[in-house]
């Protein structure tokens, strides 16, 4: 959980002790009770479910039986399966690195004090709180070959008209591309809290020594800020690896299997193919790799953290 | 001092550069929705043609039931959102004041877990109780994004308020009940409306939930316009109209509450889905 907030921590060790008399302390768990109740029945539930489904073999509409590992040794010779693993770790890597960027550079722009900055932010927002299924819409017209936008501009600058979505070479990049363009924001939000809290104190007596504006991002900014770009990363890890809605309204994974990601493949073996256990199986495998990756990251970021007060 | 004016100017000026994708993009579609077929098929590209085409918007509700659509947005995207809330915003209050951590974790798991696997076991589900013809299966699941966004966001927002209030009440003899309900609820209203509002949105832009369990009559609109897209002959103008219907709510939404939207996604950097 202290994930996702790093000042959280620090509020909540600050009010334990001291304030607490002898009195009987208020029973706070009936609050919780509720949403763990709703919380458990639309996600432990089917966790649990999918658990058992995946020893399973059953087609919707045939006999279910039991298949012990059947699902998951099938899974590790399904050469669709790798590839579209190996699909997934491509996006995901692009549509982090591409919004950590772009995002930590808006963030260090917005952060200055500009005419119309409100104004600004607001509409660069714009796209992250758009509907996916619109965007990816009207994306697919601006990518076509012949009728759309995009090729029109990049003959303004003389290069040649690409098949973008439509080709299986550019197709992951494309999406990449329209990932990148609705998810920026996120990154620049989380990094813009992180400059707020970044005192003015260091950066004037740096100026003092004389410290160019790289070095002062370098030294003094990078680091103070480095625990929210770990958060930005691990939540747009997350994110990118689940991402469906753009993939699917698109490209459905094609053209054939050329962006089919793991949660695509997902999709049509569950419900293209009613193939319930096999896609349990899959939906196993899938969770172990985000929380694989998380965990990496995070424990990256205890690392980043260690450094930070190593380095005070 | 003209240096300084400089500066702002040359800031204001990447800014621009940096907001230019997000603006052109929605011009662009604005553009496309407003085009006759032979303007949208023109080359080179017309951005303002010289007779707007308003019958695009008139063709998407005519011929593909979008009001209903429409309305069924409104009541899973409302219904789910009141749910949240009524059960959210409690558990946030116990959870913070608790200071169970612990708790908070099932809901970092519930981001992590990818929308399809609550869809196999769910969809199963509903089957077996005959309720896939109903908005019911939506609703429900439509949980699993707004109740993770209302307890993130009130977690941090109580943890912010302050605490003498309540030990005050407290100590007057109110319950635990009263205390929530009289003291620590009107002061956390600002936080419920960015609750809400993060809640709206996301489950407004919901799409994945909506292509497994819609049927044709309980379709919710980003189901809708990717059918448009799929299933019929539609020319891009009726299509990007569509597509700007579905996405205005949220976008007016986004223009008006900027504010809390960027303090509530800045403090707790939730996305539903």
């Amino acid at each position: 959980m202290s994930a996702i907030a790093p000042e959280r921590a620090g509020v909540t060790t600050q009010a334990i002790e001291g304030s607490q008399p002898v009195r009987l302390a208020p029973n706070y768990w009936p609050f919780v009770v509720p949403a763990l109740v709703v919380v458990g029945a639309v996600i432990v539930f089917p966790w649990a479910f999918t658990l058992w489904m995946s020893v399973n073999s059953w087609t919707l509409g045939q006999s279910r039986s039991f298949a012990g590992m059947e699902n998951y040794l099938r899974l590790a010779s399904d050469p669709r399966f790798w590839e579209s693993l190996w699909h997934t770790l491509t996006y995901t890597f692009l549509s982090v690195v591409a919004p950590m960027f772009f995002g930590t550079v808006a963030a260090l722009i917005f952060d200055a004090r500009f005419p119309l900055r409100g104004l600004l932010r607001g509409l660069f927002v714009m796209p992250m709180m758009a509907t996916p299924v619109a965007v990816a819409l009207v994306w697919t017209m601006m990518f076509h070959p012949q009728l759309g936008v995009l090729n029109y501009l990049l003959s303004l600058v003389g290069i040649p008209a690409q098949e973008w979505i439509f080709n299986a070479n550019t197709v992951i990049p494309s999406l990449v591309a329209v990932e990148t363009w609705q998810w920026t924001p996120l990154v620049m939000l989380i990094v813009l809290g992180g400059l707020a809290s970044v005192p003015r104190e260091p950066f004037e007596s740096a100026e003092i020594d004389g410290a160019n504006a790289w070095q002062q991002f370098r030294y003094l900014t990078l680091p103070m800020i480095a625990p929210f770009l770990m958060i930005a990363m691990i939540i747009r890890t997350i994110d990118a690896l689940k991402s469906f809605d753009i993939i699917y309204a698109m490209t459905q994974g094609g053209p054939g299997t050329a962006s089919e990601t793991i949660n695509i493949y997902l999709y049509n073996t569950a419900f293209s193919y009613y193939d319930m256990g096999y896609g349990s199986a899959m939906v196993v495998v899938f969770f172990i790799v985000i929380v694989a990756l998380s965990f990496i990251l995070l424990m990256l970021r205890q690392r980043t953290q260690w450094v930070d007060t190593e380095g005070k | 001092m003209s240096s300084r004016l400089l500066n702002k100017l040359g800031l204001f000026f990447v800014a621009l550069v940096l907001v230019s994708p997000a603006i052109l993009f929605f011009l662009w579609m604005i553009s496309l929705s407003l085009k006759f077929e032979i303007d949208n098929g023109a080359y080179p590209p017309i951005l303002i043609p010289e007779r707007f085409a308003w019958s695009n918007y008139a063709k998407v509700f005519e011929e593909n039931n979008f009001l209903l659509y429409l309305w069924n947005s409104v009541l899973v995207t409302g219904t789910a959102t009141l749910l949240a809330l009524l059960i959210g915003v409690p558990a946030g209050y116990g959870i913070a004041r608790l200071k169970a951590e612990r708790s908070a974790i099932v809901i970092m798991i519930a981001r992590m877990t990818p929308g399809l696997s609550y869809l196999i076991p769910l969809f199963l589900l509903f089957q077996w109780l005959g309720i896939l013809g109903t908005l019911w299966p939506q609703i429900i699941i439509h949980l699993v994004v707004t109740v993770p966004i209302v307890v993130w966001v009130m977690i941090g927002y109580f943890e912010t308020t302050p605490m003498e209030l309540e030990e005050a009440a407290n100590i007057d003899g109110a319950s635990s009940w009263q205390v929530f309900r009289l003291v620590a609820l009107p002061i956390a209203k600002p936080g419920i409306v960015v609750a809400f509002i993060l809640s709206v949105i996301f489950s407004w832009n919901n799409f994945v939930f909506g292509v497994v369990l819609a049927s044709r009559e309980t379709r919710t609109l980003p189901v809708a316009v990717y059918n448009m897209l799929s299933y019929e002959q539609v020319s891009w103008g009726p299509l990007a109209a569509a597509a700007l219907v579905v996405t205005l709510p949220v976008l007016v939404l986004t223009m008006f509450a900027q504010r809390q939207i960027v303090a509530g996604l800045t403090a707790g950097a939730v996305k539903g889905g």
